[in-house]
């Protein structure tokens, strides 16, 4: 059938809309740990990427953490058992739970069970991703400073049947009482659709000022 | 203890007078342990927001015409995270922190200091206070602590039961029972803190208020042989006996018995209302957990529990309702059995069981964190703290010699006293320290979702 419409559209397949989506998170928590500085500016590198300039941190063991993450998320969403991946920015000192960056994720479960394809652009998919990117990035403008060290954590929210290899432990939700939310953009592979969600403390001071 | 002795009399010819004071030397050791203090929040906001939003998500897809497939599926799955089918997973090798900077680069460590928060809660290893206790009975299945809801402690020791003001430390005498009807098998203070319920070993229970030293009541005809543990709801006391009888009385009308729960083969050591007040928990002798449930025992069905909990393998005493997250039972079994066991007490399912090696006598919930904290006999009579819902031991309590029978919490929830064989009354800042206890996180925002915003 003829397409009519300006951009092609390509052909996504399972595999690879669970390698968009890993890579996906993986850019966006290494930009949002570089952007909330939870490690120091000297230990990021700039790549190309989406048409952006993104950062990645170059330090050994975030690095290997973040490469199983992706990973191990990279399989679950070929298995569309994973609903959602959030990042948590924790005090260092306090353990308490400052950011909670929500990446929900929809899988198109048809997809799954019968393994068809789906279509749609890659270029409209590197938008839209972009648009997130740079959202996140002007985040800083609005989320509050974050003065102390702080520690992230990366929470997998999964089906209950899922296999779960002995690397990862179960864990509570490490949820922000009376947050502040704010929603960002959503890309789509036709395969899944990704949200974002960014949740935060309130800060004293604003509540101050108002 | 000679029969026909008066009580003062009775109190000088005691060697020791009882609730008094021993002063240890403290080994001074500084443990620090690595507590992560987690967030009580337990709304799911991001859910709640989910399910808020989802009517307006039109707007922000792709033109795209949903199929009914993908529309099905969707609800499905909003269904699906309502009923808690998730798991949440966190990796378990976490990344290396980042490094501290110069104090000058950031201001952490000025911050910190102004807020003077405790980064980690220094737990004592040893007991900030020892009372003697002598002739306290070394019975598994009595309950002869409490500590009431105005800072009072009331100990029965013996056939005398004594109140001890936590405030001002004085001891004071409440009862001496007679002969023939004690020893003390059971006492529990009511939700005001001021009447006090004794049960007996000659199967009656007397109504006490603390306040004027007057016997107000006294229940019987109920049980048939001693009632070893008591449960306040309001104004129901609900009474559990050798006879494996439970029975609701209500204090105020004329014959106090509403109901009798029927199910238990053996003693009943244990009971426990939820903090809700819907539920009883019932631990036995029979190794049996009964939960029952007010609305349940009061229509017309077979049973009338709501769950039996079979799984134990020994006699179950210490049961404990969990403060933060509802309908969570933790349950510990006797000699025999050596476990902790979590209940969902809505669908009877056993959500985790924990070997702690020894015989688990009493459990407290912390008010303050999610901690739980267990008592135990047999070798090391130990009290041991558990982080919840990881089960990492964060530290272990020592100093009784012999099992560790009864533990009471106090109403700041800062502070567990515990009793046991040996004669002491041990007091333990567990839970925290008294200034530095964290208020529990403050309650949903008068208006849900107000504080929800939108970037464009």
């Amino acid at each position: 059938m003829a397409s009519k419409i300006a951009a092609a559209k390509d052909i996504i397949t399972l595999h690879g809309s669970a390698a968009i989506v890993s890579e996906f998170f993986c850019y966006a928590a290494n930009s949002i740990l570089y952007n909330r500085a939870v490690y120091p500016e000297e230990s990021f590198v700039k790549v190309k990427k989406y048409g952006l300039p993104m950062l990645l941190i170059q330090d050994e063991s975030v690095k290997s953490y973040m490469s199983n993450l992706t990973s191990q998320i990279s399989e679950w969403l070929e298995a569309g058992k994973l609903q959602r991946v959030v990042l948590v920015i924790m005090s260092k000192a306090t353990g308490e739970v400052l950011e909670r960056w929500n990446f929900r994720i929809e899988t198109d479960k048809e997809v799954v069970e019968k393994g068809v394809s789906r279509e749609k652009s890659d270029k409209e998919i590197m938008r839209e991703i972009q648009a997130i990117m740079r959202q996140v990035a002007s985040s800083i403008t609005y989320l509050p400073c974050l003065d102390e060290t702080c520690v992230f954590d990366v929470l997998a929210y999964t089906d209950a049947d899922v296999a779960v290899p002995f690397t990862w432990i179960d864990s509570d939700p490490k949820l922000i009482a009376n947050p502040q939310m704010v929603k960002l953009h959503a890309f789509d592979t036709k395969i899944h659709k990704v949200d974002t969600l960014v949740s935060y403390k309130n800060d004293e001071w604003d509540e101050e000022e108002a | 203890m000679d029969a026909g002795m008066t009580t003062s009399s009775h109190l000088k010819a005691q060697a020791r007078c009882p609730l008094q004071e021993h002063f240890l030397p403290r080994k001074n050791s500084k443990e620090n342990l690595d507590r992560f203090i987690p967030n009580r929040s337990a709304m799911d906001f991001d859910y709640a927001h989910f399910a808020l939003t989802e009517g307006r998500k039109g707007k922000d897809q792709t033109a795209v015409v949903s199929s009914p497939s993908r529309e099905a599926y969707r609800k499905q799955l909003a269904e699906t995270m309502n009923l808690n089918h998730t798991r949440i997973l966190a990796f378990r090798n976490k990344p290396q922190a980042p490094v501290e900077l110069f104090p000058s680069e950031h201001s952490a460590s000025l911050h910190q200091q102004a807020k003077s928060l405790q980064p980690r809660r220094y737990i004592p290893q040893t007991s900030e206070r020892t009372l003697d206790a002598p002739d306290i009975v070394d019975d598994f299945y009595l309950n002869l602590l409490d500590w009431g809801s105005a800072n009072v402690l009331a100990i029965a020791l013996g056939h005398t039961v004594y109140l001890w003001d936590a405030s001002s430390g004085s001891t004071s005498e409440l009862v001496t029972i007679e002969e023939e009807k004690g020893p003390v098998t059971s006492i529990n203070w009511a939700p005001d803190g001021r009447h006090v319920a004794v049960g007996l070993n000659n199967s009656e229970v007397q109504l006490w208020d603390s306040a004027s030293n007057r016997q107000l009541r006294t229940l019987k005809g109920g049980h048939q042989s001693r009632v070893g543990s008591l449960a306040w709801n309001n104004h129901i006391l609900t009474t559990g006996g050798m006879d494996g009888q439970i029975i609701n009385n209500d204090v105020r009308i004329r014959s106090p018995i509403v109901e009798t729960y029927r199910g238990h083969t053996q003693e009943v050591c244990g009971l426990k209302w939820s903090g809700s007040g819907q539920q009883l928990a019932s631990g036995g002798n029979d190794n049996v957990v009964h939960i029952w449930d007010r609305s349940v025992a009061s229509s017309n069905s077979t049973t009338q529990w709501l769950h039996r909990l079979e799984e134990h393998t020994s006699a179950v005493k210490a049961l404990a309702w969990c403060p933060f997250q509802a309908n969570l039972l933790a349950t510990g079994g006797g000699g025999g059995d050596r476990t902790i066991k979590f209940w969902n007490t809505h669908t009877g399912a056993c959500l985790n069981s924990v070997d702690t090696g020894s015989q688990v006598c009493s459990l407290l919930w912390s008010k303050n964190e999610r901690e739980l904290l267990s008592s135990h006999g047999f070798t090391q009579n130990q009290l041991t703290l558990w982080k919840y819902p990881s089960m990492v031991k964060m530290a272990e309590l020592t100093g009784h010699t012999s099992r560790v029978l009864y533990m009471a919490q106090s109403p700041d929830g800062c502070t567990v006293a515990s009793a046991a064989g040996d004669e002491t009354l041990r007091f333990w800042n567990v839970f925290g320290v008294p200034e530095t206890a964290k208020k529990p996180a403050p309650k949903a925002a008068s208006e849900p979702f107000s504080n929800v915003n939108r970037i464009r």
